[in-house]
């Protein structure tokens, strides 16, 4: 937890829709494209599945960042879940930033099924990134709550 | 004669409004008096904390506990009471779920002192004092409580057997919790007493105004206008969080025209009440626009955390944990 980063691995939570961004990830996988094995992939049916209670249970149990995929505007498997998932995310980030924790760990991209180089760009941009902001440890709202909160 | 049930009160890091709804029970008290015998109520009778420690473990039928804690006297007489009670009991939001007093978890210790005994508008202090726990003045040292780096619900300092929800709970529900308590059967560890198990739009005669979709273009605030009578706020703009707020107070707030900020806590099954008014709230906003939908946020719900986590910001996913014994 110090503040090594040329060890710290970042752990990157993903959240996946069946339809789109999921697909990219097997289409990236069978096409070879590699992207760092930071990330850990979960699947949900929609994008729009994904409660604000998965985020925070996400950073809490040690994700450094998560990224959520959905499928483009317009192109929602159930018409306009991924809509929802975007104004969630708006509000969620501000959310983030008043708790403490720096918002630019949570990201939400949309990947459509045949968009494995764009899944393999995002992945590797969102580890550097979060490689660079260090564990999620040392966001304010850890040190205040979790970390140092009694004396 | 059979011997009275041993009951407790305590305040901890509380507004007084807990005490209050207590005391509002007025004859219904009178019931609960017949049955019980007061060993500890600060704000009522001169008992003191080694009146608590002579007793036999558990010897008090029931304690209720409001207030959250902040300080090491708070944790300490929670510890103690737990220990001498049967069924202890979380009265009340900031008990329960942090409260008011909990949001000041996003700031650290330092800043809130800081705030109060220095930088504060009205703050007068040109010797820069600072309460500390060990605190010397001439002659004379006192000894006064540690405050705490945060605020925690009373679940995360003791086992908790019941909670009374509400800021402050209202009369009939501390009725009907107590009703339960000293009904033949207890209720299940861990349940909500005095309160309904549906959302409060249930109970609110605005109700059948709600349409089953609802969207909001912009989100309005009651201190700048004023809502419509009888018709739903929600659909007025106004950030009801009925939708996701446990019943019981039988829509008190909406009935004074003025919107539910959720008090009465998340509904069975939530685990972090504040995401789920995230995800309420943000799902009924009217734009698939990015840019939109940022404006419609930044202008109507400008400081969403308090609006989301007014009651519950301790008990949030990300800050729920047990305090850590002896000095974290
Ligand atoms: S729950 Fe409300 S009324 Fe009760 S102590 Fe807390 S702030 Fe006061
Ligand atoms: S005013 Fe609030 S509590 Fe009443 S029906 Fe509308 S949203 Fe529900
Ligand atoms: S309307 Fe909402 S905020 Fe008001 S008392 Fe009821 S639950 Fe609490």
């Amino acid at each position: 937890m110090n503040n090594n980063n040329n060890k710290f691995e970042p752990k990157i939570l993903g959240i996946f829709c069946n339809w789109c961004t999921y697909l990219a990830a097997d289409l990236a996988g069978v096409s070879r494209m590699d992207y760092p094995a930071n990330i850990r992939i979960v699947r949900t049916m929609c994008s729009g599945r994904v409660d604000p209670q998965f985020i925070f249970w996400g950073f809490k149990n040690g994700a450094d960042g998560i990224l959520i995929g959905g499928c483009h505007p317009g192109d929602c498997h159930y018409i306009e879940g991924n809509y929802k998932t975007l104004r969630r995310y708006l509000l969620l980030k501000r959310v983030l930033k008043e708790i403490g924790i720096n918002e630019k760990r949570l990201r939400l991209e949309w990947i459509s099924a045949s968009e494995g180089e764009k899944l393999q760009r995002v992945v590797r941009e969102f580890t550097e990134e979060i490689r660079s902001l260090g564990p999620i440890t040392e966001d304010r709202a850890f040190k205040l709550n979790l970390i140092e909160h009694k004396k | 004669m059979a011997e009275k049930s041993k009951v407790a009160f305590y305040w901890c890091a509380s507004c007084g409004g807990c005490e209050e709804a207590m005391v509002d029970l007025a004859e219904d008290i009178l019931q609960v008096v017949e049955k019980a015998e007061f060993v500890l109520w600060p704000v009522a009778m001169d008992f003191k904390r080694e009146d608590v420690e002579n007793l036999k473990d558990e010897e008090i039928l029931v304690t209720f506990i409001n207030g959250a804690v902040r300080t090491s006297e708070q944790e300490e007489m929670v510890r103690l009471l737990r220990k001498k009670s049967k069924i202890l009991i979380a009265f009340g939001a900031c008990a329960y779920t942090g409260g008011v007093p909990g949001l000041a978890n996003c700031y650290s210790r330092e800043e809130i002192l800081n705030f109060y005994y220095k930088s504060g508008d009205t703050v007068f202090n040109p010797e820069d004092k600072k309460p500390t726990p060990h605190f010397i003045e001439g002659n004379f040292a006192f000894e006064i409580p540690e405050f705490y780096g945060r605020v925690y619900a009373v679940d995360q300092v003791v086992d908790v057997d019941y909670y009374i929800p509400g800021c402050a709970p209202t009369r009939k529900v501390v009725k009907n919790a107590i009703d339960a308590l000293f009904s033949s059967q207890l209720p299940q560890k861990g349940s909500i007493l005095g309160a309904s198990s549906k959302s409060l739009c249930n109970e609110c005669p605005l109700n059948e105004t709600k349409p089953e979709k609802i969207y909001v273009k912009k989100f309005k605030r009651v201190d700048k206008t004023q809502p419509e009578p009888d018709k739903c706020l929600l659909i007025q703009g106004y950030p009801c969080l009925g939708p996701v707020t446990r019943g019981g107070c039988e829509a008190l707030c909406v009935k004074a025209n003025y919107p539910c900020t959720g008090c009465f806590g998340p509904l069975d099954d939530v685990k972090d009440y504040g995401a789920k008014a995230v995800s309420f709230l943000a799902s009924i906003i009217d734009s698939n626009d990015e840019k939109e939908i940022e404006k419609i946020i930044d202008e109507g719900l400008s400081n969403p955390l308090a609006i989301v986590y007014r009651y519950s910001l301790p008990k949030s996913l990300i800050f729920d944990t047990k305090i850590k014994k002896n000095g974290g």
